[in-house]
């Protein structure tokens, strides 16, 4: 035992010396691709690919807020793509079926707040975990709109949808305005987590919800608060994505696009074990996504291709992250991944 | 001849018969001596679909088409939707062996994964036909669009769009698994061969999405301001392409081919926007008629299923402005459904 303390010291010592967290990490990988893209990219720095860069992952962006609210408060939401694509998806077809835009969006926000109540009342209430109950309700949403709501899976584009394709098509005062969107989400998401007591109450959860309890938060109401937030932004980000491709392929539920949520999240450095992390995380994560997505279609990489980057990127920041912060039983939490 | 003695007293005989038989026969209607066994070999026969999902235009048009063709001859129909999970189709075509329905329609996820399943029930005894997209196992009858066709005349029409232009073209194709855009892609590539003067920008796969699709020809489009042309695989996904031409202010200048199933609002309403330049069409209502026929053909023909093999190339549809308005370059769901 006496010839460890030294050791582990000195090992504590080398490593405040670098001590980086994995946003600093992150943001470094994105600053060097950023770096190299400019010098050996033509036509990657320029004002208009940057705002194009940053419209492609608009989206993904406004999800990994909605995603960052509730892995905050230490959960997960594994039906936010559901909430992305039948609420926005029940708009587009009830508006071709003849019924007004602002009913629709109103149903559709009904259907989307009972939704974030089912998850919530779920994991808060009956005590399901995160992961299975969100992953049970997705699957009974999306289930639901393929059964019930929809003709097809792609809900095309009305005439009486005219006007609402400015909400992810065009720009405002030069700006894109999917950016506009995920600008907005973010200052929105940005003021709950930090100057609402709610906010504060998340982050307590998220950090030891047990301590949480005793101290008189009240947890649970909370909790379910979380998942009707992230409902609505993920019903949000849905709109924005039909708007802006003129249909809603409902069929994105089945796609990978929930891990790269996830991806944005963990890799900008909003801990899964929760009570961590903010709105920048998120927009570091999704940069360094967007950044990376970019600069290969410009140099027009293989699809396998970008994968194998991809992959390999993310291990990097994420081995980097273990050898600068190891694990250890002080640090690890529960749920900790 | 042994029952009337002699030729005059055959004669007379047929000549009394044929007084009394003509007017009863004018009467009584004449028996096709066909329609029964036909019937029969229809009545209560069982067809088998597997689609690589349902709720979309080609799968729902096909099983409207089927089923207004094949029901009132009291066909049944199963239906085992795969719903994009390859592993979940080859267990309905295993389950589906087992169960042994009369015909299988089958629309293959990829060429390998159902083809030795396939080859089973045709041994089985069932007759297996391959929708749109087939597999390495050639079956009783292959009904579908020939996809090498399409690639090719999507990019004679671009090529010929980029005459005097840029000669500048973007390809976007669909997922690199499916071999739906692996022979669209050899199309283009037959197209390409012969066009040494036409730049490709940039060839990549957006998974049949429309937002990885839009995501793409943004980026293109910026760094290749002068595209004047770009070759799309679907146009499900192309809704996206479209909408990134759109917001780089190039419709019109940028001249966008796509293919599809010719429904209304996927195909000839986008059309008539100006949103596509071209699509090349297959049909949906054509090649269900055309399987439902295949059908009907092969079940009253008796033949032991796999001795015959055949394949019906879809007649392709170009869908343009000069078209797009028309009652019949596309179709609607909600008939076919009616």
């Amino acid at each position: 035992m006496d010839s460890q303390w030294p050791t582990s010291k000195k090992g504590n010592k080398g490593m405040k010396r670098f001590r980086f967290n994995q946003q600093e990490i992150v943001f470094a990988v994105f600053a060097l691709l950023f770096l190299v893209f400019s010098i050996f990219l033509n036509g990657f720095l320029t004002a208009e690919n940057m705002l194009t860069l940053l419209q492609n992952v608009a989206v993904l962006g406004i999800l990994g807020l909605a995603m960052a609210i509730v892995v905050i408060g230490r959960g997960i939401d594994i039906s936010l793509i559901a909430a992305l694509a039948v609420p926005p998806g029940l708009v587009l077809q009830m508006v071709q079926n003849g019924h007004s835009l602002p009913f629709s969006l109103l149903i559709a926000v009904l259907l989307t707040i009972a939704f974030g109540l089912v998850n919530g009342w779920l994991i808060a209430y009956a005590e399901v975990p995160s992961l299975f109950a969100t992953l049970a309700t997705g699957l009974l949403l999306a289930g639901l709109g393929q059964a019930a709501l929809f003709q097809l899976d792609v809900v095309q584009w009305s005439p009486g949808m005219d006007g609402f394709e400015r909400l992810g098509q065009g720009a405002i005062l030069g700006i894109p305005t999917s950016i506009v969107m995920f600008a907005i989400a973010c200052l929105v998401v940005a003021f709950l987590l930090r100057q609402t007591r709610w906010g504060a109450y998340i982050y307590a959860i998220g950090d030891n919800p047990y301590a949480a309890r005793v101290t008189g938060i009240p947890s649970r109401p909370i909790i379910v608060l979380q998942y009707v937030i992230a409902a609505l932004i993920g019903c949000f980000a849905g709109l924005v994505m039909a708007a802006s491709v003129n249909s809603m392929p409902t069929r994105v539920f089945n796609s990978t696009l929930i891990y790269d949520v996830i991806l944005v999240v963990v890799l900008g450095g909003i801990g899964l074990s929760g009570g961590r992390g903010g709105v920048l995380n998120v927009i570091i994560g999704t940069l360094l996504i967007g950044t990376m997505l970019n600069g290969m279609t410009i140099m027009d990489i293989s699809y396998a291709g970008q994968n194998l980057i991809k992959g390999m990127v993310l291990l990097l920041a994420v081995i980097t992250d273990s050898f600068l912060n190891p694990r250890n039983e002080e640090t690890a939490q529960q749920g900790d991944i | 001849m042994k029952t009337f003695g002699s030729p005059a007293r055959a004669t007379l005989a047929a000549l009394a018969l044929a007084t009394l038989t003509g007017p009863a026969l004018a009467q009584q209607g004449l028996d096709e001596p066909f329609q029964k066994p036909f019937k029969e070999a229809l009545a209560g026969k069982t067809v088998a679909y597997v689609p690589v999902a349902m709720n979309f235009d080609l799968t729902e048009g096909w099983y409207a088409g089927l089923k207004k063709e094949l029901e009132p001859y009291g066909v049944k129909f199963v239906i085992r939707d795969a719903n994009w999970n390859t592993n979940a189709g080859a267990q309905a075509v295993t389950s589906l062996i087992s169960e042994k329905p009369a015909v299988m329609v089958v629309h293959n996820p990829d060429v390998q994964t159902y083809a030795k399943l396939l080859q089973r029930a045709e041994n089985e005894g069932i007759y297996v036909i391959q929708i749109n997209m087939g597999s390495a196992y050639r079956s009783s009858a292959f009904v579908g669009a020939n996809w090498v066709e399409i690639g090719e005349r999507q990019t004679e029409a671009v090529v010929k769009a980029c005459e005097g232009k840029s000669n500048k073209i973007a390809i976007v194709q669909g997922a690199l698994s499916a071999a739906a855009s692996a022979y669209t892609l050899k199309g283009v590539e037959n197209v390409l061969a012969k066009h040494p003067e036409i730049k490709v920008a940039s060839s990549q796969a957006a998974d049949w999405d429309a937002a990885k699709a839009k995501a793409i020809t943004q980026t293109v489009l910026k760094q290749n301001p002068d595209l004047c042309g770009i070759v799309g695989f679907w146009d499900g996904m192309d809704i996206g392409t479209a909408a990134a031409v759109k917001e780089a202010g190039l419709t019109g200048k940028v001249f966008l081919a796509t293919s599809g199933g010719g429904e209304r609002k996927g195909a000839c309403e986008l059309v008539k926007s100006g949103a596509f330049d071209l699509n090349m069409s297959y049909d949906v209502p054509t090649q269900a008629a055309q399987m439902a026929g295949t059908i009907k053909w092969l079940l009253s023909s008796g033949a032991k299923p796999g001795s015959i093999k055949g394949s019906e190339y879809t007649t392709l549809i170009p869908i343009t402005k000069e078209n797009a308005d028309s009652q019949t370059a596309c179709w609607n769901l909600s008939d076919l459904k009616k």
